[in-house]
């Protein structure tokens, strides 16, 4: 590998300033260098989104991400998702609805969420629309039923302070 | 999507709500601590060198004298400094292979090294050179002994199971069928690979940390291996993301590797997995054969059943032997066989070994026994859901190792409220008449939009899956819970049972909670480390609640009368818990109290014999699915399941319905999709590239019914829930293919390329017709 360049990225909202080699993937970058271990591996070939995280607003697999191509990017993990203690309505729901069991596929899984959910806000999508957002993320526990009802809650618009999909 | 959901109780204060899973806000927020997750600084980082062929003899092992070996650790069989085994029930798994080598990927020597780029290098460096021999690798190789591997005839373990007069049972039935049936691995697949954290303490012991389920497992095997006492060797888990049994004894293996470098190197050693390793090197579902004879009469009265069941437990023994025992006493599924003979081996090949995999032997034999079933109400011409009305388990019916069930019997009720929930039959009506109807176009020439040639089929499965370790395995286990009051005064649970995410640390405290009238968030349950927390036997064999959990519940009682006994006063809401606990630290010091498992009275077992109470209790299910496939590609896609399953009580219904989901889609992956594939004994689609499971887009709505049949043994009548909901969905789905295409699989899973060939054999292809 040739040497480490330095870039400034924003992560979670943060200015940072990290070096590492180029072709360092940019999931080793943040979970070594950036001590933000929410991503995780479970294949690094591009294939499970355990290592989600938002490039400028896109899901991608940071895994297959060179930390040489970040210059100047915006990216956001699991652990930008709240709001300090509060959770985002999306997190409520996962913990509300059962959306995660072992947890190690809920990082990519709210990251790849939360990218649907941006798209178009305050729209309900329907089930099949958040099966296909989610199909690149690969959850072994759960069997998808509530992961996908958890999201399909958390994209209702409800009064400010009242919790998420509790009712069916 | 829904779930039935029963009222939870008004009585009951914890139990039968959805809390929200404890440790649910940590893995939302990124917090929770995977083993990889934990900084490496001024660790070493570790590799497993392993074998490249299936069997043979080790000639030499050499380091490359070109490469500088001087930073790296070295460690092969000489090393170990105790026995050199992975110990379970059988001694005959080295930890490092030594001259012989009994299948690809064994380990023979390990590495370590501060950069894990160099340790990668290094690898290529250590040349192994062999005197290979021809392996075994296939189930009919090892029956007919082209080689002896092991003892004189290949056979692991042969169970028999014997009821009533099978010979004279099959000649006085109506109907006689006959099949065979072919299933094969499967990868456990969790989506944290393995990983272990080793190091060498001060005072000369092991503290090894890891995803694990068991680590009592692990902690016996170190024990063994570098010949320590029991307390100079620490083994705690940490977060671990998914097991299903896979991480139940695979563990030990790298625990045991982890410490073999940290020991010799004295410095903090971490091994983790890749996904390539982790699939082509670690355990998976045992492959097999079942052969099967059953006879019924006219009326649909099953005679007698004849199931010959051979697993291939590949190179050792692990823990084969049970699985094969859990698969015998569930092949005759949920129904009533006079007479029965049962008759399983599992034999040795040069594939890695197989081991736990939820389910433990029973997805297999009630995926060939459900599959016979709906071959024989074909026969008879018989609706397949009124053959099993007329043959489900009742009260007071008799299994074939002659236990008599007494209570919290479901086959009936799960079957009904599945039937009624999926409109079975209704729905059985429209898809045939559609299929006719479309065959009729394509045969008049008027093809349908898109010219694709869709069948739809629904198919139904009914099984039941006893809780627990079989027979006296809970006497044997003995299991130990405690519970203790925190310095602060609140209560901890301590057991060395595991969340795996199934949901163990939140059902443990719903249940403390209800017995000292606490809030489930105000128990706290110690991580399993086995400095603190007793045996309570393993995580696996849907035992966790039923026996442990019973275990915590008493354990509650116990801390409550304490408490009672010091104030004179009931402990029944937190502010009185907390008064109470508060004057029984400063008058008497710590609280600690503990419960161990007792073996209720009727439960009686021989071991020998094989009759008697396989398990305390079973819990049923039932599972209709709907698939749709097209005949060209011969793709089968599974469009909605629904299912009822009678776990006693519902402890946490939202965690219950997840355990059912995800253990379906395991089913439904096992059944179409997961196939490993094999090349001279080594796996060559050991990556999620190839080795395909089902996404959130290939998973149907799972639609679950919770059935609540309290049994007298589990805390609040809980059953156990995890390993059955991966019983039921293989059968279903290929009853839902023949009803779709009039073909009957026999093998699964059921891939396109099989599918198509069935198809094409039965004449079923557009150049067929
Ligand atoms: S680790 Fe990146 S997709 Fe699996
Ligand atoms: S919760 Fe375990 S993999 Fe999704």
């Amino acid at each position: 590998m040739s040497g480490p360049v330095t870039l400034k990225l924003r992560v979670n909202g943060r200015a940072m300033t990290l070096s590492a080699p180029p072709m360092k993937r940019l999931l080793d970058v943040l979970r070594e260098e950036a001590h933000l271990t929410g991503a995780k591996e479970g294949c690094g070939e591009g294939e499970c989104g355990a290592c989600s995280v938002l490039l400028d607003g896109i899901p991608v697999n940071s895994c297959l991400v060179p930390f040489g191509q970040c210059e100047g990017a915006r990216i956001t993990t699991v652990e930008g998702l709240a709001s300090g203690r509060r959770l985002s309505a999306l997190q409520q729901a996962f913990v509300e609805m059962g959306g995660s069991q072992c947890g190690i596929c809920t990082p990519g899984m709210l990251i790849a969420a939360t990218a649907l959910l941006d798209r178009k806000p305050g729209r309900v999508p329907s089930e099949d629309e958040v099966r296909t957002a989610l199909a690149g993320n690969l959850c072994r526990c759960t069997g998808y039923q509530r992961i996908v009802d958890a999201v399909r809650a958390a994209a209702k618009p409800r009064p400010s302070g009242s919790k998420p999909g509790r009712g069916r | 999507m829904s779930t039935a959901t029963p009222k939870p109780r008004a009585k009951w204060a914890a139990v039968g709500h959805s809390v929200p899973k404890l440790d649910a806000y940590t893995k939302v927020t990124g917090a929770a601590v995977y083993v990889d997750d934990i900084p490496a600084a001024g660790m070493l980082h570790g590799r497993t060198v392993r074998s490249t062929i299936a069997r043979g003899r080790i000639c030499s092992v050499t380091l490359d004298p070109a490469f500088d070996w001087s930073a790296v650790t070295v460690v092969d069989w000489r090393d170990i400094p105790g026995e050199n085994v992975v110990a379970l029930i059988e001694s005959d798994q080295p930890l490092l292979a030594h001259d012989d080598v009994r299948h690809q990927d064994e380990a023979i020597v390990l590495l370590a090294h501060e950069d894990p780029e160099y340790l990668l290098e290094a690898m290529k460096h250590v040349r192994i050179e062999y005197e290979p021999l021809e392996p075994v690798l296939t189930i009919e190789d090892s029956l007919a002994r082209k080689d002896v591997l092991y003892g004189s005839d290949n056979v692991f373990k042969t169970i028999h199971i014997e009821r009533g007069n099978t010979a004279a049972g099959l000649a006085s039935a109506d109907v006689v069928v006959e099949a065979t049936y072919r299933f094969g691995h499967q990868e456990h697949l969790y989506i944290e690979n393995n990983g272990m954290i080793a190091v060498r303490t001060r005072d000369g012991g092991l503290h090894v940390r890891g995803s694990l389920q068991c680590p009592h497992y692990v902690h016996k095997a170190l024990c063994r291996a570098f010949a320590l006492p029991g307390d100079k060797v620490r083994v705690a888990q940490t977060v671990t993301g998914g097991g299903f049994g896979g991480k139940e004894e695979y563990p030990s293996m790298i625990a045991g590797h982890a410490a073999l470098l940290a020991w010799k190197s004295g410095r903090p050693v971490r091994l983790m997995y890749d996904r390539l390793e982790d699939i082509a090197a670690t355990t998976k579902r045992h492959p097999g054969v079942i052969h099967i004879r059953a006879g019924v009469q006219r009326d649909g009265t099953l005679v007698a059943l004849e199931s010959d069941i051979v697993l291939d437990g590949g190179a050792y023994a692990t823990l084969s032997a049970v699985v094969l025992s859990r698969g015998a006493i569930h092949a005759g599924g949920p129904y009533r066989w006079p007479h029965a003979r049962i008759h399983a081996r599992v034999v040795a090949t040069n594939t890695p070994p197989n081991g736990a995999f939820r389910g433990f032997g029973a997805p297999q034999t009630q995926f060939a026994l459900e599959c016979h079933i709906d071959r024989l109400a074909a026969e008879l011409g018989m609706d397949p859901v009124d053959l099993r009305r007329r043959n489900a388990l009742i009260i007071g019916d008799i299994t074939p190792t002659g236990q008599t069930l007494h209570e919290s019997v479901s086959a009936h009720e799960v079957l009904e409220r599945t039937l009624e929930a999926s409109r079975f039959h209704a729905r059985r009506k429209e898809f045939t008449k559609a299929n006719a109807k479309a065959e009729a176009a394509e045969r008049a020439g008027r093809s349908s939009p898109g010219g694709r040639r869709l069948r739809r089929g629904i198919g139904c499965a009914l099984v039941y899956h006893g809780a627990g370790f079989t027979g006296s395995g809970e006497v044997r286990l003995a299991s130990k819970a405690a519970m203790e009051l925190t310095e602060d005064g609140w209560p901890r649970i301590l057991a060395g049972t595991t969340e795996i995410g199934q949901g163990t640390i939140t059902v443990f405290a719903q249940v403390a909670a209800e017995a000292l009238g606490l809030a489930p968030a105000r128990v706290q349950v110690a991580e399993p480390d086995t400095a603190r927390v007793p045996d309570s036997g393993p995580t696996v064999a849907s035992r966790t609640l039923m026996i442990v959990g019973a275990l915590v519940g008493e354990c509650a009682r116990d801390m409550r009368a304490a408490l009672e006994g010091l104030t004179g006063k009931p402990v029944a809401n937190e502010a009185a818990f907390r008064r109470a606990a508060k004057r029984w630290l400063q008058e008497r010091g710590p609280l600690r109290v503990e419960a161990k498992y007792r073996k209720p009275e009727f439960i009686q077992w021989n071991e020998d014999t094989y009759q008697g109470d396989a398990y305390g209790v079973f819990s049923y299910a039932a599972l209709v699915t709907e698939v749709e496939v097209d005949l060209d590609t011969a793709e089968t896609r599974v469009l909605d399941v629904t299912t009822a399953q009678d776990i006693g009580k519902a402890i946490h219904p939202v965690l219950a319905a997840g355990q059912i989901e995800g253990g379906v889609l395991q089913g439904l992956g096992w059944a179409l999709l997961e196939e490993v594939r094999w090349k001279d004994g080594r796996v060559w689609n050991a990556q999620l590239t190839n080795y395909i499971i089902p996404t959130s887009a290939d998973a149907p709505p799972i639609h679950t019914i919770l059935v609540e049949n309290p049994t007298s043994l589990g805390p609040f009548g809980a059953k156990g829930v995890g390993e059955m909901p991966m019983d039921v969905p293989a059968p279903a789905v290929v009853a839902a293919i023949a009803h779709a295409t009039g073909v009957r699989m026999t093998e699964i899973p059921v891939t396109p390329e099989r599918l198509r060939s069935a198809l094409r054999a039965d004449g079923n292809t557009r150049t067929g017709r």
